[in-house]
């Protein structure tokens, strides 16, 4: 039976996405202006041409994906081996997926810069090295807890057992039985980093790489109308990523209340 | 030989010992249940025997060849489980195919065999279906398909039925011992629900703390418990503590009356016995107060618990209380309060010596 919601609510609501839209509008509507007195693209245009976007947001792109692949490539095993064998140690694993949130990222460049010191050239002076190495840091919590609430959904323990007894070794166990089952988490985990990765300055300023919120700094500093342009296709982007999250995490909501349900049958 | 064996199978967590070294042996095609209650050990067996766990010590043995060590992909031992193990992201006939896709079969003979495994357990029509569209029922009869579908040395089940209803419980018990016979599969079972057990298996080994009371067939389980606590275990049991008075009629005196025991004949008079009396072989009849005819105990009925076509009987007697199992026909004849003669025939109870249960000295020989 629905319910009609009280005034209050709808005011609550109202001034609530007034919190979030206002900003948001009143940027748009800056960045359509362009100093005229008629609306117009003008500010969009001006650095959709320029080249540095493109290569930049390329860049970006690029890093985020090198990341993402690097992370699952990195946890799945790890998250599966700790529920699976090692459950003591999930307060350790924590532990250390807070760690990005209290070192400040300042402080995390400094000391990656120390512990990278010697390193290869084609390693440390490229972003799809060493920049890549931070953000898999700095991504952790997002693919930990993402990886962590999908394998604690479903039963690790059973479900490797009965693949096992089939005959199956550990490979194939991961690859077929595991890994599909924890699908939507993983890709929750890697909309995650594709959001931190696109929008993460302080660590690519402070290296010197020019990424894409490099860029949008700059020009941030430099052009105001592109900059409030840019920051909207920023936004769109974030926003892009968040509603696959949303559609990804619905399709596994929907399939775990239908498995709930014909249990409960 | 026998087929499968456990020998002197050891397996301690910490300062706890889940088993104590058993020895169990099965012959081909039989089809044995490990009983006992949550902590006696059984899943820690079961588990040891598909290779889950490793034992601290003692050997496994499948043919004669030691599987100790042997991983559990390559034991070929199928396993149903407790929870719903379905792989989430594979349909019915997925399910069942998995095993045989792993060991590299043909698609036409992949899909014969899931036809045919389904349509054993009953689930022809469904092999389309996800796990989450089958019912807990549906979902355990697929997991014993994909078991089965491996052809495996041996079936174990860990409490396949605890998670079902009890009329789904009562249909496919009966169901997994059809198949196990069509296909004469040896099987090892785990359960606590003793009436599962006791109607489904050939043998039954009853486990307590990690160590077995006893084994046997159902029957024997039943009606000739070793110890009293198999005794108290299965079914019901009356426990009268008595002493024996004379060895020649097998007489012994229980708070003051003297009864007759057929198994008493020939112990030494004065020993303390523990005699061991179903609540079904207890017969009553009405009678005057406090007065009992020869072999017989004055009691009263405390109360009435309905069964269905049984009505079970508390009664009380002055030396302790006794429960008999009675039609309910003839329960409402003898409302509570009624005082009655309770008797039961000499060859009907069972024995234990008092001073020295067997799991007693078992207990003091272990430390």
């Amino acid at each position: 039976m629905s319910r009609r919601p009280s005034l209050s609510a709808l005011a609550w609501l109202l001034l609530g996405a007034a919190y979030f839209v206002v900003p948001l509008a009143a940027t748009a509507e800056f960045s359509l202006k362009g100093g005229l007195s008629r609306y117009s693209f003008a500010a969009y245009s001006s650095f959709l041409d320029d080249p540095q976007f493109r290569e930049t947001f390329w860049l970006s792109f690029k890093l985020a994906l090198e990341t993402i692949a690097i992370s699952l490539v990195l946890f799945v095993p790890t998250v599966y081996y700790v529920h699976l064998k090692l459950p003591r140690l999930r307060p350790v694993m924590i532990a250390l997926s807070l760690l990005p949130f209290v070192v400040p990222p300042v402080v995390l460049v400094v000391g990656l810069l120390g512990v990278y010191r010697g390193a290869p050239e084609w390693f440390i002076a490229k972003p799809e090295g060493f920049l890549v190495a931070g953000y898999v840091v700095l991504s952790f919590p997002f693919i930990y807890w993402s990886l962590d609430a999908g394998f604690r959904a479903i039963d690790v323990h059973t479900l490797t057992e009965a693949s096992q007894s089939l005959g199956a070794g550990w490979r194939t166990t991961l690859a077929r039985v595991i890994l599909p089952n924890i699908r939507a988490a993983a890709l929750a985990g890697a909309f995650l980093t594709l959001a931190v990765v696109m929008g993460e300055f302080t660590m690519a300023n402070l290296a010197l790489f020019n990424t894409f919120p490099v860029y949008i700094n700059y020009i941030g500093e430099t052009k105001a109308y592109p900059a409030a342009a840019l920051s909207i296709v920023s936004f769109a982007i974030t926003w892009i990523a968040m509603l696959g999250l949303l559609f990804v995490g619905r399709g596994r909501g929907r399939r775990v209340a239908q498995a709930e349900s014909a249990v409960m049958t | 030989m026998a087929h499968v064996e456990l020998r002197e199978l050891r397996r301690t967590f910490g300062p706890v010992i889940a088993l104590h070294g058993i020895d169990i042996a099965l012959e081909s095609g039989e089809f044995l249940s490990l009983l006992g209650p949550s902590g006696c050990g059984k899943t820690t067996a079961l588990r040891l025997i598909a290779g889950f766990d490793r034992p601290d010590s003692g050997r496994i043995l499948v043919d004669g060849k030691d599987m100790t060590r042997v991983p559990p992909s390559r034991r070929d031992m199928g396993m149903v489980f407790q929870a719903y193990s379905l792989f989430p992201n594979m349909s019915a006939e997925q399910n069942v195919e998995f095993g045989l896709r792993i060991r590299g079969l043909g698609r036409p003979e992949r899909a014969a065999k899931v036809a045919e495994l389904l349509e054993l357990v009953g689930l022809g029509h469904a092999g389309k279906r996800y796990p989450h569209q089958l019912s807990g029922g549906m979902q355990q009869r697929v997991a014993l398909a994909r078991a089965l579908a491996i052809e495996p040395r041996v079936l174990l089940l860990d409490e396949p039925l605890s998670a079902l209803d009890a009329k789904v419980r009562v249909q496919l018990r009966e169901e997994i011992r059809r198949i196990q016979l069509e296909l004469g599969i040896t099987t090892i079972y785990v359960t606590h629900d003793q009436e599962e057990a006791l109607s489904i298996s050939d043998r039954v080994a009853v486990l307590s703390q990690g160590r077995i009371e006893q084994i046997g067939t159902p029957v024997e389980i039943y009606g000739a418990p070793e110890t009293p606590f198999v005794a108290e275990f299965i079914g019901t049991m009356n426990r009268l503590e008595a002493t024996v008075t004379d060895p020649s009629t097998g007489e012994v005196d229980y708070g003051g009356t003297l009864l007759r025991v057929d198994v008493v004949r020939g112990r030494p008079a004065g020993e303390h016995v523990l005699v061991l009396v179903r609540p079904e072989t207890i017969e009553l009849e009405q009678g005057a107060n406090g007065s009992a005819p020869n072999g017989s105990l004055a009691v009263e009925i405390v109360s009435h618990t309905f069964l269905g076509a049984v009505t079970r009987l508390r009664l009380s007697c002055p030396a302790g209380e006794l429960t008999a199992d009675v039609s309910t026909t003839r329960a409402l004849a003898i409302p509570v309060g009624t005082q009655a003669h309770a008797s039961f025939p000499p060859a009907t109870a069972r024995l234990l010596t008092l001073e020295q249960p067997a799991s007693a000295a078992r207990d003091q020989d272990g430390r």
